[in-house]
């Protein structure tokens, strides 16, 4: 029997995680998804690229024509590479935490919803008003009407 | 943490721009920490769109391997009816009725009149219909559905009657025009939810002269108020007979309604009229008009449409013929009798699906194309009465729509367990003549219509997934409705997310009217407006019982939570055959084998096209050496508790086969008294058995029989029986339990 931990090994269970997550997506069992997509496969198996990143590794994605679909052949040695590389790695909770605390410049030990919607639709790359209130449903607290961000973390 | 330890530490990513001022972050340092908590929530977004995604498709998969079940069901049926003799003298009435176009003994005026002198009690306060209905009429209808009343039965009949006679005027193709009205509004599948439609008709107006509807199909089966909704769609349908348009799917089928529930909820909600019920509903549904044209240039049905598919054709076919997409053999007593020293036993139908190779002995039985004639003595038989069809649902289908895996059995020889050793009437169905061509053409054309999927390659194939119709491409979309002017093609029969969805460059419309289809929160339904100039407009809505929305995270753990539990009762099903192939891989019996290993026997074993590496931590442990306990995928469901007792390979088949046998149980019970004797049970058990291949001996069918009845008296509560087979799961008692 090989060795479990064998370079070889980690390469193909690498890509095995790849095409399950890709079939997640690839509705017509071609071996494509659409470009829309990617974003969401790539987040899914681990990374957190920012926009600016997603967008680059698209235009490496894309046919010379795009075609709006990404296929699997092109996917596979890219995202193998993203996965082995560890690029976008993911952001610790401490960091997470100071990014908060970052906004939150009052130091109040939480953040007002009009103070985190305005930081993230209008700085860095910026959310959508869906994007936005989606996740203010999530972290506003029903009673205070505030965000408490060190509830989040442990 | 102080803000000194947060510069320091931010300066992994940029040098540091300030010299700790608390007060005033610099606007660089505000948006980096932006951007760090935006990719952090899109990671978080992308991780529950993963999780969604699969859900969706682990509720599909198991959506349309049920549907392919069904062919298991529909091949006993014929089984059964091939060895009706047996059954202690019931024989005929035990199931033909449910098979054969009854011709109506009654004439229509003793019919109706029978209805009319129905009484209804006093103490009714229902509504009561007067025919011809009117507005009145509709009006006491909804008001009485939304407090829960039931329609006495009484009426309902004379619903489906009147219903019936309106429907033979249709033709099979009706034509609207846009002009009379603002906007014709069209609405899909339904499925018994009573509440949607409640809302459609709330958001939208009921129907009515200004405000024409057609129903795309489906109206009934697996929600709980498909009685209601039925009820309510001819009444407006006898009202506006030129405002409101019922379309066929493929659930208006009495075989369909058998398995998903409608013909159940019949039967308990109408314990007298119930089956006099189903019988006109047979012939209502099959009556349903199969396509819609608006202007001349919008097509509208249920399912799709295929290669061969023609309207001229189409408009002539005799629709009524095919009262269900599951082909059985007609018969009738007459036949018995006529054909009885025929020895031959050729099946026309039967067909069956391929089998995966670990049920049980069934393999060599069902794989037969029954082109062949397979006799007792091995002498040959007469006329051949099997003709394939491509688009039935009956007909043998690749094993998943991804890859044929295996290849397709080739037709076998019969072997000596595929024959009963039973002395009784063969079947009579050699010697009924092979449906002429046209025929077949013409049932070939309406299962296409009710079942087909548009796909977005080219070309047309069998809609293996389904078990019926085609998949069909833009090009046979393009095709076609170039062929008859047309413009677009608007369909249901798919569950969409939102309600619905466009494909085939904006030229097919899907539109899913069903919201929460699978769970809460699922799915959005949603209805289109068409008016003069064609353009669509989409209305979506989502029934919601809980007034506080749902965030995103909780609904996507609402829906997983119930697609994993049903994925964890399918593998409790088959455990003994997923034990049986894990334990081949694991040689050194270490309880482990890796992940990839795990996926392919699981995929292989319940065949369902899923995501198995993504979902394998939400369903079995990994083991300290990283590799996959397999025993564990089996520890959050344990039987209840079995009232007889029995082996725990004949628990699983049971267990397997609960929705198969209530169905069989409850046409049985003709009282509906939910007993039915012990010999009737013993019969059924046995055949279905054999059927099935299992191998369950004379005795432990009977030590079963006898300790299920309890008070001695030779029947068994059914009800009771099967209940003992219900699984439970421990993760959710242990949350109940917490609190």
């Amino acid at each position: 029997m090989a060795d479990k931990y064998s370079a070889d090994t980690i390469i193909t269970e690498t890509q095995k995680r790849i095409s399950n997550a890709f079939d997640v997506f690839d509705h017509e069992s071609n071996k494509t998804v659409d470009v829309r997509e990617i974003g969401t496969i790539i987040r899914s198996l681990g990374c957190f690229p920012s926009e600016a990143d997603l967008h680059d590794i698209i235009a490496e994605l894309e046919e010379e024509e795009p075609t709006g679909f990404v296929r699997y052949e092109k996917f596979l040695p890219t995202m193998t590479k993203i996965l082995l590389e560890r690029k976008f790695r993911p952001i610790t909770e401490d960091l997470l935490l100071q990014a908060f605390e970052v906004l939150d410049q009052q130091k109040k030990g939480h953040l007002e919803p009009e103070e985190l919607t305005k930081y993230l639709t209008q700085e860095g790359e910026p959310f959508t008003q869906e994007e936005m209130d989606e996740m203010l449903s999530a972290a506003v607290d029903p009673d205070k009407n505030v965000i408490l961000y060190k509830d989040f973390f442990h | 943490m102080g803000c000194g330890t947060s510069i320091a530490v931010e300066n992994q990513t940029h040098p540091s721009e300030t010299d700790g001022s608390i007060r005033q972050p610099s606007p660089a340092l505000t948006i980096k920490a932006a951007i760090l908590i935006q990719r952090w929530y899109r990671r978080y977004v992308a991780h529950l769109e993963m999780r969604r995604r699969y859900t969706w498709n682990i509720f599909q998969s198991i959506e349309y391997a049920g549907e392919q079940d069904q062919l298991q069901l529909s091949s006993f049926f014929s089984f059964m009816l091939d060895n009706f003799t047996h059954m202690n003298g019931n024989g005929p009435d035990l199931i033909s009725h449910l098979l054969d176009s009854v011709v109506d003994p009654l004439t229509e005026e003793v019919r109706q009149l029978k209805y009319e002198q129905i009484v209804v009690p006093e103490s009714y306060c229902g509504p009561r219909l007067s025919f011809p209905l009117s507005v009145t009429d509709t009006n006491a209808l909804l008001s009485a559905f939304k407090e829960e009343q039931t329609l006495h039965g009484k009426y309902v009949l004379q619903l489906l009657y009147e219903t019936k006679k309106f429907l033979k005027q249709m033709p099979n193709i009706i034509y609207l025009s846009t002009s009379y009205a603002k906007e014709i509004t069209i609405c899909g599948d339904l499925h018994g939810r009573l509440d949607d439609l409640l809302l459609i008709f709330y958001k939208n107006g009921l129907p009515s002269a200004e405000n024409p509807y057609i129903f795309n199909g489906d109206f009934v089966d697996r929600g709980k108020k498909s009685t209601e909704i039925i009820i309510i769609l001819f009444a407006f349908l006898l009202l506006y007979p030129d405002h409101m348009h019922l379309n066929r799917g493929n659930h208006e089928d009495h075989i369909m309604n058998l398995r998903y529930g409608f013909t159940r909820e019949v039967m308990q909600k109408y314990k007298t009229h119930g089956r006099e019920m189903l019988q006109l509903l047979q012939d209502v549904f099959s009556l349903l008009p199969l396509a819609t044209v608006i202007d001349n240039k919008v097509l509208i049905v249920h399912g799709g449409i295929s290669d061969k598919i023609d309207l001229d054709f189409l408009s002539t076919v005799e629709r009524h013929k095919v009262k269900s997409a599951l082909r059985l053999p007609k018969r009738s007593v007459d036949h018995l009798n006529v054909h009885a020293n025929i020895r031959s036993s050729s099946r026309q139908s039967g067909r069956s699906r391929l089998d995966s190779p670990c049920s049980s002995g069934r393999t060599s039985r069902a794989s037969r194309r029954r082109k062949k004639h397979i006799t007792k003595q091995g002498s040959c038989s007469s006329s051949s009465s099997s003709s394939s069809s491509s688009s039935s649902v009956c007909s043998p289908r690749v094993s998943s729509r991804n890859t044929s895996r295996r290849p397709p059995p080739s037709p076998s020889l019969p072997s000596p367990t595929d024959v009963l050793q039973v002395p009784f009437l063969d079947s009579f169905v050699s010697l009924e003549p092979p449906e002429p061509p046209r025929d077949e053409l013409e049932r070939q054309q309406v299962v296409d219509i009710l079942w087909s999927d548009p796909k977005n390659q080219s070309g047309c194939s069998p809609n293996s997934f389904r078990g019926g119709g085609c998949y069909f491409g833009p090009d046979v979309t393009q095709a076609l409705l170039q062929k008859h002017g047309l413009c677009l093609l608007i369909r249901s029969h798919e569950c969409k997310q939102e309600g619905y969805e466009l494909c085939h460059n904006g030229q097919v419309i899907t539109i899913f009217s069903a919201s929460n289809y699978y769970e809460e929160g699922s799915n959005r339904g949603a209805y289109v407006k068409l008016g003069p100039e064609l353009v669509p407009r989409f209305f979506q809505y989502q029934v919601s019982r809980s007034t506080r929305k749902l965030t995103l995270h909780q609904r996507v753990c609402v829906a997983e939570g119930s697609a994993l539990r049903a994925l964890k009762e399918k593998l409790y099903a088959h455990r003994s055959d997923l034990m049986a192939a894990f334990q081949q891989y694991d040689i050194d019996n270490t309880g482990r084998i890796s992940t990839s290993e795990w996926a392919q026997v699981v995929e292989s074993v319940l065949r369902l096209d899923l995501p198995w590496r993504t979902l394998r931590p939400r369903l079995a442990r990994l083991g300290a050496d990283g590799n996959v306990e397999y025993e564990s995928c089996f520890e959050d469901i344990s039987p209840g508790e079995p009232i007889p007792p029995v082996t725990p390979n004949l628990a699983e088949t049971l267990y397997r086969y609960r929705t198969d046998l209530e169905i069989i149980f409850n046409i049985i019970d003709k009282d509906h008294s939910g007993q039915i004797s012990i010999e009737e049970f013993r019969q059924t058990w046995k055949l279905f058995s054999s059927h099935l291949g299992v191998a369950v001996n004379d005795q432990t069918i009977d030590d079963m029989a006898r300790s299920i009845d309890f008070n001695k008296d030779g029947s068994i509560d059914f009800n009771e029986f099967l209940e003992a087979f219900r699984v439970v799961h421990k993760l959710v008692i242990k949350e109940q339990q917490q609190g």
